[in-house]
């Protein structure tokens, strides 16, 4: 059923060979739902006033997880879907989500993913979203994704964002809210070459007492690319939180970075740091003298950067 | 084995220029230890930096083997087996010990346990460490050390080797050179303070000013200290070397 270009764009979104035998999963292919299995604790429900699925964990439900990677291979096509992950509470999940698009014509191929989540009291997710473009044609991958994150009291989130090959214009859109005892952590890797731009926008609402959030953003920008990231962490209430923005610059590219902080209650503890630079120098000089080539030991820093 | 003929090295800034190695000539031979050491600021690590190609002299010529590698790259450097132990290491992000270790070693098989345990390191406690800030500045000096180990090399220079080291793996370290010197036909150039590490040498270097001041065999060179054990202030000092 599926081709040896979906195969591809499986394998780097999802780490999935073919479709899954075991386990949730839904995998959406140029516009359409292809494949579903629910579980007897994870149901994915399609929605029936627009595209894209409900995935209903059930309260309790511990180290199952989920698939749902969604595939464009389909000329110039413009995808948008609309998920909603209701996690019970109690509940401990991994999510694997993920985008992979091969264009290879001339016309701009497109996903807009909407994801809402519901994360229950004492639930904790882990949500993995890999981004991957390819294709020889002249025709942009944009990939546009809206993540809403809803936390419950003493629930915790991880989220694991990537996005470092083949992806021509992106803006990714986050939003979180935490209630009391909530913990959030957000990992983002990015590199952008050639023209590419990319764009993230991360905002962290600190509502709950004790809650927390720390966000770790590493991106390479290479060539003409440009990105912009732009964080805000708002304490309203006893909070901690941390945004560390670390971003390698090269050739002609473009970053700017604006981590902000606001606080809207004293006992708020709010910490941000940016840094942008060129790799360092005498990384460079140090594996050279290891023996490895100028480019052998630039791919190598970069690799153990976006880590 | 190695052969420095007339080597400069100036550096030009606002101020104008300066000379940081003047006209040094120098020839190390094959299965010799040689103790580089001098004043702060004398010029050792500069030298060092000349041989392994991490800067180019502003004149003079630097022959390996008989091979001019007075303009090669740093790359071709290490392929000729010349390997250079930072005086201050970089540290990396996302690559660990043991990485760090396979990369030095390129094809050679090594034991990356063994080569921690040669510089006095726990190999359990350290071999998937990330290769970041979060290690000790000691730390991190081994990990650079056993990085040159991990190669195959003809010519092994080591920068400091000791600073930042506790006394216990200080002690493992000096076995390792002594045994690395009576073991193989490598030849290694220690830049060091330490009387420890002088006692191993063949040969003692003294770079002042740029300038190589003498060379010496080592019980010349440390009797002559012990001469001048107390200090110019009057008090007695603890045992080091000074000029
Ligand atoms: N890139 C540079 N630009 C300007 N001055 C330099 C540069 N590199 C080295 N120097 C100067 O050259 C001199 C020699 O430096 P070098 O690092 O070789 O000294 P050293 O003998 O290794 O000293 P130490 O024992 O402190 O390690 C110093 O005065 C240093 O400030
Ligand atoms: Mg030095």
């Amino acid at each position: 059923m599926l081709d040896i270009i979906d195969k591809v764009l499986l394998k780097a979104v999802a780490n999935l060979d073919d479709i899954p035998k075991l386990g949730a999963y839904n995998i959406r292919r140029n516009g359409k739902g292809i494949s579903r299995q629910s579980t007897k604790n994870i149901q994915i429900v399609p929605k029936t006033d627009q595209p894209g699925i409900d995935i209903n964990v059930a309260p309790g439900t511990k180290g199952e997880q989920v698939h749902i990677p969604v595939i464009l291979s389909a000329e110039g096509m413009t995808d948008i879907v609309y998920n909603t992950f209701n996690i019970g509470d109690n509940a401990d999940v991994v999510i694997v989500a993920g985008c992979g698009i091969h264009n290879a014509c001339d016309a701009d191929a497109g996903h807009n993913g909407i994801h809402e989540f519901f994360i229950g009291k004492n639930a904790r997710v882990k949500y993995v979203e890999k981004h991957f473009g390819e294709g020889s044609g002249r025709g942009k991958r944009i990939l546009n994704p809206t993540t809403k994150v809803h936390m419950e009291e003493n629930s915790q989130v991880e989220m694991e964002m990537v996005q470092i090959a083949g992806v021509d214009d992106t803006i990714r859109d986050t939003d979180v809210d935490l209630a009391d005892g909530a913990r959030l952590i957000v990992t983002e890797r990015l590199m952008t070459e050639g023209v590419q731009s990319a764009e993230s926008i991360i905002k962290v609402n600190l509502n709950g007492k004790d809650s927390s959030a720390r966000i770790m953003s590493r991106s390479v920008a290479k060539n003409n690319s440009k990105q912009h990231f732009h964080m805000n962490l708002i304490g309203k209430n006893e909070c901690r939180g941390h945004i560390q923005c670390d971003s390698i610059i090269m050739d002609q590219a473009q970053v700017s970075s604006a981590p902000m902080v606001t606080a809207e209650h004293s006992d708020a503890q709010l910490i941000h740091e940016a840094a942008i630079g060129k790799i360092a120098g005498d990384q460079l000089l140090k594996l050279m003298s290891l023996g490895l080539s100028e480019e052998a030991a630039e791919d190598t820093i970069l690799k153990g950067f976006l880590k | 084995m190695l052969e420095l003929k007339n080597v400069s090295w100036t550096v030009e800034d606002n101020h104008g220029r300066t000379d940081i190695v003047k006209n040094v000539s120098l020839t190390l031979h094959e299965h010799k230890l040689y103790v580089v050491t001098g004043p702060n600021g004398g010029g050792k690590s500069t030298l060092a930096k000349l041989v392994m190609g991490l800067i180019a002299p502003s004149s003079g010529q630097i022959l390996f083997d008989g091979v001019d590698i007075t303009h090669m790259p740093i790359t071709e450097r290490a392929k000729l087996q010349i390997g250079y132990a930072f005086q201050t290491p970089p540290v990396f992000k996302g690559i660990n010990v043991r990485e760090l270790l396979t990369l030095a070693a390129g094809e050679k098989k090594i034991n990356p346990t063994q080569l921690l345990f040669d510089v006095g390191l726990c190999a359990g406690e350290y071999i998937n460490r990330e290769m970041d800030s979060g290690l000790s500045g000691g730390e991190l000096k081994r990990i650079e050390i056993a990085s040159i180990l991990a190669r195959d090399l003809k010519l092994a220079l080591f920068d400091e080797p000791e600073a930042g080291i506790d006394l216990w793996s200080f002690q493992r370290l000096a076995e390792t050179f002594d045994k690395m010197h009576r073991q193989s036909e490598m030849t290694l150039m220690i830049i060091s303070h330490q009387e420890r590490i002088m006692h191993l040498a063949d040969e003692i270097i003294v770079i002042d000013s740029g300038k190589v001041r003498e060379i010496t065999d080592k019980n010349t060179f440390l009797g002559s200290l012990t001469l001048k054990e107390s200090c110019g202030c009057g008090e007695t000092c603890e045992r080091g070397v000074s000029f």
